[in-house]
């Protein structure tokens, strides 16, 4: 049976819906008018004011924000309150070596926590769960973010926090965890060293894998689901907007709820910065409809997804996101065409026994032409003894990713244990050694 | 007779040799022969150890991917014309060959030959049916 943490929030009825986002956007962007100074100064610069904004249809009158400012604003700039009143910073660590400050009041950390305790009862969790953190602690919100929903719904939380794998599966063991929130790559990761161990994960005490924090495919959850005795769920969050659980799976897996009394979502076309059709892909656009701290208003997420309207079998009327297919800051050209290291990733889970989905593409420019070479792991226990079994797996792996990918890749196998994913961060798949 | 050899996938990166030779090393263990097989991105290194199990075990606790195959063995005399004689022997039989090496045995004037081919039972008895000891 379906169970609500918020029923009264999580089943609103549409009309109902829009009349509290509307009033929440006028209160959010009055606030953040008033107190974050190149917001405000954005508003001016086209002439839109506070005023403007009666419902929430009005919110493309208004300006977005990007990642850039708030890294211009290092390190409060984009707080809109004192400091006094912010009781946790996070942060989140960029490419480009400055860091992403985010602030919560003590009324944010409790709507964040109310998030993820909607996100853990929609995929079955409750109060006799034990669920173990694997998603890393610190200025990382993954960790955090999912313990303090965990403690909201009155569960055990184990805070395992990232690294030593053999200890993970002890403790996931030991405390008989049925949740399990980390990566989606690090749970397949943690399938394998179990496997190397002699455990087979589908003895595991697992029910609910809520996995996030990097883009992964249907395969995946396949995949996912036949290593381990559990079902595998979709989160969606990023801290510039509060961390995980801004949306989250149901029971039936159709894509992540939005909680969007909180938060409320846009797609939009990223070249025309126009909303697409309802149903379309576009680049993933959040407004923060009640953040104190850091309230951000159309904040573009580089994710992309679509919006699916239509009601769930649960009951939430809350909109729920496609699966994200990528992010545009991954996205490579290569050779004039777009390729996404989750196409990749895909094709390889689908592809064949021997090999892993774990891979690292390497971009190279050699005589103004672009190559691509892309290492892919061999499973454990893969092994050979002649050079043509080699070449048939590199040959078929070629092909199946090629067609993927639209663009002629070169493989090259790389032993089981080449690549060390680290443990709840976020990994990097792609080497551009081009010099454009 | 059947000689058990291991083989290790290498990617072409360099001190993999010397880490492959190094957890051998670290587990007491004796390589008795070993040869590489190369291509521009990557290597199969083949080799007979003293405890072939224990190596396996030992190199894929340290990531490489191992395997385990089973080659058939010959000693011939270490002169002109014996390679040839077992060559043509398979060959007349149209046995494939998909890898072989050798060795001189220093001191004893014989050789060693190491194959793998499609049907080592068949070889085995050609090969002693006509005179080729075994190892």
């Amino acid at each position: 049976m379906t169970k609500y943490f918020n029923p009264k929030m999580e089943c609103m009825a549409k009309e109902e819906k829009y009349l509290l986002q509307s009033e929440r956007l006028r209160i959010v962007v009055k606030r953040v008018f008033e107190n974050v100074k190149w917001y405000r100064e954005k508003m001016l610069n086209i002439g839109v004011y506070p005023e403007d904004i009666n419902t929430i249809d009005d919110i493309e009158k208004l300006p977005f924000t990007e990642k850039h400012d708030l890294r211009d604003n290092y390190p409060f700039g984009s707080f809109a309150v004192p400091k006094k009143q912010i009781v946790r910073v996070h942060a989140s660590s960029g490419t480009t070596g400055k860091l992403t400050v985010v602030g919560y009041t003590k009324k944010d950390i409790e709507d964040w926590a109310e998030c993820c305790a909607r996100g853990l009862y929609s995929v079955g969790a409750g109060e006799d769960s034990t669920i173990h953190i694997a998603y890393g602690y610190g200025l990382f919100t993954g960790g955090l973010g999912m313990h303090y929903g965990g403690e909201l719904i009155g569960a055990t939380v184990v805070p395992a926090s990232s690294g030593n794998t053999p200890r993970q599966i002890m403790l996931i063991n030991d405390f008989s965890a049925d949740t399990l929130c980390c990566t989606p790559s690090y749970a397949i990761h943690m399938a394998e060293e179990a496997l190397k161990l002699g455990l087979n994960p589908k003895n595991f005490p697992l029910k609910y894998g809520i996995f996030g924090a990097e883009p992964w495919s249907e395969e995946m959850r396949r995949q996912i689901q036949e290593l381990y005795s559990l079902k595998a769920y979709d989160i969606y969050g990023l801290s510039e907007i509060s961390g995980p659980g801004v949306a989250t799976e149901c029971e039936h897996q159709c894509g992540p709820h939005v909680q969007d009394d909180f938060f409320y979502p846009e797609i939009i076309d990223s070249v025309t910065e126009k909303q697409v059709k309802n149903g379309e892909k576009g680049e993933l656009v959040f407004t923060t409809l009640s953040k104190e701290g850091m309230p951000l208003i159309r904040y573009r997420t580089r994710d992309i997804s679509s919006i699916i309207s239509e009601p769930c079998a649960c009951g939430r009327t809350s909109v729920r996101l496609s699966k994200i297919t990528g992010r545009y800051d991954d996205m490579m050209i290569v050779r004039g065409v777009n390729v996404f290291p989750s196409q990749i990733e895909s094709a390889l889970v689908g592809c064949d026994s021997q090999v892993s989905s774990k891979f690292m593409v390497v971009l190279n420019r050699v005589n103004n032409l672009d190559t691509m070479d892309i290492e892919v792991e061999l499973l454990p226990g893969v092994a050979f003894d002649e050079i043509k079994s080699v070449q048939l797996l590199t040959q078929k792996v070629h092909s199946v990713v090629t067609s993927a990918i639209g663009v002629s890749a070169n493989i090259k196998l790389v032993s089981n244990g080449t690549f060390k994913y680290i443990e709840g961060e976020k990994v990097k798949k792609v080497k551009d050694n081009r010099k454009i | 007779m059947i000689i058990n050899q291991i083989a290790v996938f290498l990617e072409n990166r360099s001190g993999r040799i010397c880490e492959f030779a190094r957890v051998l090393k670290d587990a007491n263990i004796n390589i008795q022969t070993m040869n590489i097989a190369d291509t521009s991105e990557y290597g199969i290194l083949r080799a007979i150890t003293d405890d072939n199990e224990k190596a396996i075990r030992v190199l894929k606790e340290n990531g490489f991917n191992t395997a385990s195959t089973d080659l058939i063995g010959f000693q011939v005399a270490d002169k002109p014309g014996e390679m040839h004689k077992v060559l043509q022997l398979l060959d007349q039989e149209k046995i494939n060959i998909s890898y072989l090496y050798s060795y001189a045995q220093v001191g004893s004037n014989t050789a060693a030959i190491l194959l793998k081919v499609d049907s080592p039972d068949l070889a085995i008895r050609l090969l002693t049916h006509n005179g080729v000891k075994s190892f």
